[in-house]
């Protein structure tokens, strides 16, 4: 689906190089700092491409800050130190997963803010309709409504 | 002559669907049933002329006529004859010729077999559409005419991106744009009743199957659109929380929410003014997943500013629209009667639960989508958000959503029992902890969250079981007696139970997918052998050929597993000579759910290949899911209870009768 939407859309001009993210000769040599080279390539976007993190990206680019992650991880720093290292660089525009700071509060707390107040809400609204105690009236039906409903019903009743 | 003929079709289809916008409306206040009456026969002549316009499109495209600027940008004379056809929506013009075709359609069918709806609320509804319609007809014919004219015509194309010659073309966006324009109808339906000011438990019948269409299109659209990109794209990934997908997954989760509350609502009168809302928000997400798929703004937000024009249209629609709905629903809502009490521990409590759950769900993806948007504008922060954010937040609500979607079916309405109920479940939960354990086993020291996650999914198919093992008698009863029960299950029933094992079915294979993909990336010479997950891989040799327009490098790998040949795959790479560029053709080797997935990079000098390998475990229970949850969708579409509601001749409801 992205692949197809992305390329009407936005790509129309642009033909997307057909090539492989990861290439093998960037791959290091020992597996855990591969891994972890790995992961943190998952949370980096790839900042020229339409929301793919350099995991996923084929362009230059994300093949340079690979291997810049590679570089950094191989000089000993931390995963911690790595993303520090890059958002001083680049700006946070880098990280796929926003830090939880004074801009990005609103959207990491969204998710429980809404359930909490439509929590509460539905509590409320349970409470005072107990207390209330009996079914808001309803309105009658036309009679046009009535002879239709005789209708559904001895249909149903019918062919069941 | 085509060109001019389809534009001019356009244009009348503009005009009837201005008549249809007003005169319907002015005959529901007048009482004139012959003005009311207008509303089908221009709703069905506008199919005609939109179906006229859009056939002249494709003719165009199959005869190549590059005197047509769309033709010409998106086509070549060499270009095979299906993906001439599918190339015609491949573009921004072709595929809003298409949503607007999709729209006069379902406008048509309201028309066709709406013969039982009141006939002032007909009116309504497709004088809503008409408003809808006439929005986008403008749009086409102001800022984005498919049937422009070249002055000086070229002899050949600049044919179509070659990532779109794919045959995903052919089926993705329709079922797409069928599911999201599919909510338009639920979206009519909501503000005739609002204008109207009455709505009762008949109107959540009319509207229910509407909605059920449109969501079954919508699921396959989206599963079919994710695997299209996972066998085509060449790394294997199925879901990129690219906002472009977020845009299809919106008015899903809205959908879906919908799907449920429309069931209160016409079982037990409740929920009325929040299905209302729900039917305006669902549409609303998919004409803000139009503005955002259609206006650039995404790419960002500055191509956005540099054109435009067609962006500002689609805002100017998109705020009329959602704009005027609110306001219509904020000032008409409360004189709409609530009615139906029931428990917090019940049917209803249940599915209120579900729709908190998906709203909140939905909201998280939009705020995903759009917050980066508003911080570039509004504060000039530039951030990211991505999939480490997703999984996150919405992991979490989907995890919670699924650990009670096996209760819902098993509660009584009004007031239920969950002591009893879980009870009931207790084996479904054992089969849960029983899969936790084994697959913890088994995977020792890996991660401790899949184990937990295989065994929701399978608590959530066990309980799905359940319910219609409790509901025959399946074990309690004879044989017989659950096989003659099981008969009379309302389709409902059996719908719900396939929609929600689809849920846990996707799960499962997501989880495997994600958490046990082995992966092989290396540069290999003929002769080579790649051992991924206990397959041999022995890349036999390179070869190319010349397809229609395209060359193609095509890789052969014998594939086996402990010295037992299998199977050959041959993935390939394509140059395509009129835009210059290439695609990866992945090979795909399917085993049960699991699949093998190789595709092809650059050629080195000494004549080495890289290549990218992937054993990929019950990768395909992903999309069987989704097709499961449709499958469910169709049944509860045939269920007797809808057919009656559902508007349909009256000739086919007396055929029903003689049945039993």
């Amino acid at each position: 689906m992205r692949r197809m939407m992305a390329a009407i859309v936005a790509l129309m001009l642009l033909a997307v190089p057909a090539v492989h993210a990861v290439q093998p000769d960037e791959i290091m040599s020992d597996q855990a700092k591969e891994a972890r080279a790995r992961e943190l390539s998952r949370e980096l976007r790839c900042m020229v491409c339409q929301n793919q993190s350099i995991d996923d990206s084929d362009a230059p680019l994300a093949r340079d800050l690979r291997l810049l992650v590679r570089e950094r991880i191989a000089a000993g720093d931390s995963n911690s130190q790595v993303l520090d290292f890059l958002v001083a660089r680049y700006g946070e525009f880098v990280l796929l997963k926003p830090r939880f700071e004074r801009q990005t509060l609103l959207l990491w707390l969204l998710a429980p803010l809404l359930l909490a107040g439509g929590g509460f809400a539905l509590w409320r609204q349970n409470r005072r309709r107990s207390r209330s105690g009996v079914d808001v009236p309803v309105s009658p039906l036309t009679p046009d409504e009535e002879a239709r409903l005789a209708a559904l019903m001895s249909d149903d009743a019918k062919s069941s | 002559m085509i060109a001019e003929a389809g534009h001019y079709a356009l244009v009348l289809a503009l005009a009837l669907a201005l008549i249809q916008s007003f005169v319907p409306m002015i005959g529901a206040r007048l009482r004139d049933p012959a003005l009311m009456n207008v509303a089908r026969s221009t709703a069905l002549a506008q199919l005609l002329f939109v179906g006229a316009s859009f056939i002249a499109l494709v003719t165009l495209h199959v005869n190549s006529d590059f005197s047509v600027a769309n033709v010409y940008e998106n086509s070549h004379s060499m270009k095979p004859l299906i993906y001439k056809i599918t190339g015609v929506w491949g573009n921004h013009e072709g595929s809003m010729l298409l949503w607007v075709s999709i729209l006069a359609l379902f406008g048509g069918l309201v028309a066709a077999f709406g013969n039982n709806l009141p006939l002032s609320l007909r009116a309504h509804v497709l004088s809503v559409q008409a408003w809808i319609a006439s929005a986008f007809y403008l749009f086409i014919l102001i800022t984005s005419n498919p049937f422009l004219r070249i002055v000086n015509p070229p002899i050949e194309g600049r044919d179509l991106n070659p990532v779109l010659q794919d045959i995903g073309l052919a089926v993705h966006p329709p079922m797409l744009y069928l599911g999201y324009v599919g909510f338009s109808i639920s979206f009519s339906f909501a503000i005739a009743a609002l204008i109207e000011g009455r709505i009762d438990a008949a109107w959540a019948r009319w509207v229910r199957p509407w909605t059920l269409v449109a969501w079954i299109f919508l699921t396959l659209g989206i599963a079919m659109g994710s695997y299209w990109a996972y066998y085509e794209l060449g790394w294997g990934g199925w879901w990129f929380w690219d906002p472009v997908e977020n845009a299809s997954l919106m008015p899903w989760l809205a959908g879906t929410a919908l799907l449920h509350s429309a069931l209160v609502m016409e079982k037990r009168n409740a929920l009325k003014v929040w299905t209302i809302l729900l039917s305006i928000l669902t549409f609303s997400l998919s004409l803000l997943g139009t503005f955002l798929v259609r206006s650039g703004v995404i790419t960002s937000v500055h191509a956005f500013a540099n054109d435009p024009t067609r962006g500002v249209f689609i805002l100017l629609i998109l705020c009329l629209f959602i704009g005027g709905s609110l306001s219509l629903f904020a000032g008409r809502a409360t004189a709409l009667k609530q009615g139906g009490l029931f428990a917090p521990i019940s049917r209803e409590g249940a599915l209120v639960l579900n729709n908190l759950l998906l709203t909140v769900a939905c909201a998280v993806v939009l705020f995903g989508t759009l917050y980066p948007l508003a911080m570039e504008v509004l504060a000039d922060f530039k951030m990211s958000v991505g999939a480490p954010f997703y999984n996150l937040t919405f992991v979490p609500l989907f995890a919670l959503l699924l650990l009670a979607v096996p209760f819902g079916p098993m509660l009584a309405w009004k007031r239920g029992d969950l002591l009893g109920v879980t009870q009931r479940l207790l084996a479904a939960g054992v089969a849960g902890l029983v899969v936790i354990a084994i697959v913890w086993a088994w995977t020792r020291g890996g991660s401790a969250l899949a184990p937990l996650a295989i065994g929701l999914g399978v608590f959530v198919i066990a309980g799905a079981v359940t319910d219609i093992a409790e509901r025959t008698g399946l074990l309690r009863l004879p044989f017989a007696t659950t096989l003659h029960r099981a008969r009379g299950l309302p389709r409902s029933a059996w719908g719900t139970a396939f929609a929600h094992a689809g849920l846990g079915v996707a799960l499962i294979g997501i989880v495997c997918e994600t958490t046990w993909n082995s992966e092989y990336i290396a540069t290999m010479k003929p002769n080579d052998v790649a051992q991924v997950a206990g397959y041999d891989l022995k890349l036999d040799g390179l070869l190319e050929r010349q397809g229609p327009n395209y060359r193609e490098m095509i890789a052969q790998f014998n594939v086996s597993r402990g010295g037992d040949a299998l199977s050959v795959m041959t993935p390939s790479k394509r140059s395509f000579t009129t835009r210059g560029s290439s695609t990866t053709e992945a090979a795909l080797l399917t085993r049960g759910a699991s699949q093998l997935y190789i595709s092809l990079g650059d050629v080195t000098a000494e004549g080495a290949i890289a290549v990218r390998i992937y054993h990929k475990p019950m990768v395909l229970m992903i999309w069987w899911g989704p097709v499961l949850m449709a499958f469910g969708g169709v049944l509860s579409l045939s269920d007797r209870r809808l057919r009656v509601g559902a508007p349909k001749p009256a000739r086919a409801k007396q055929r029903l009768q003689p049945a039993e």
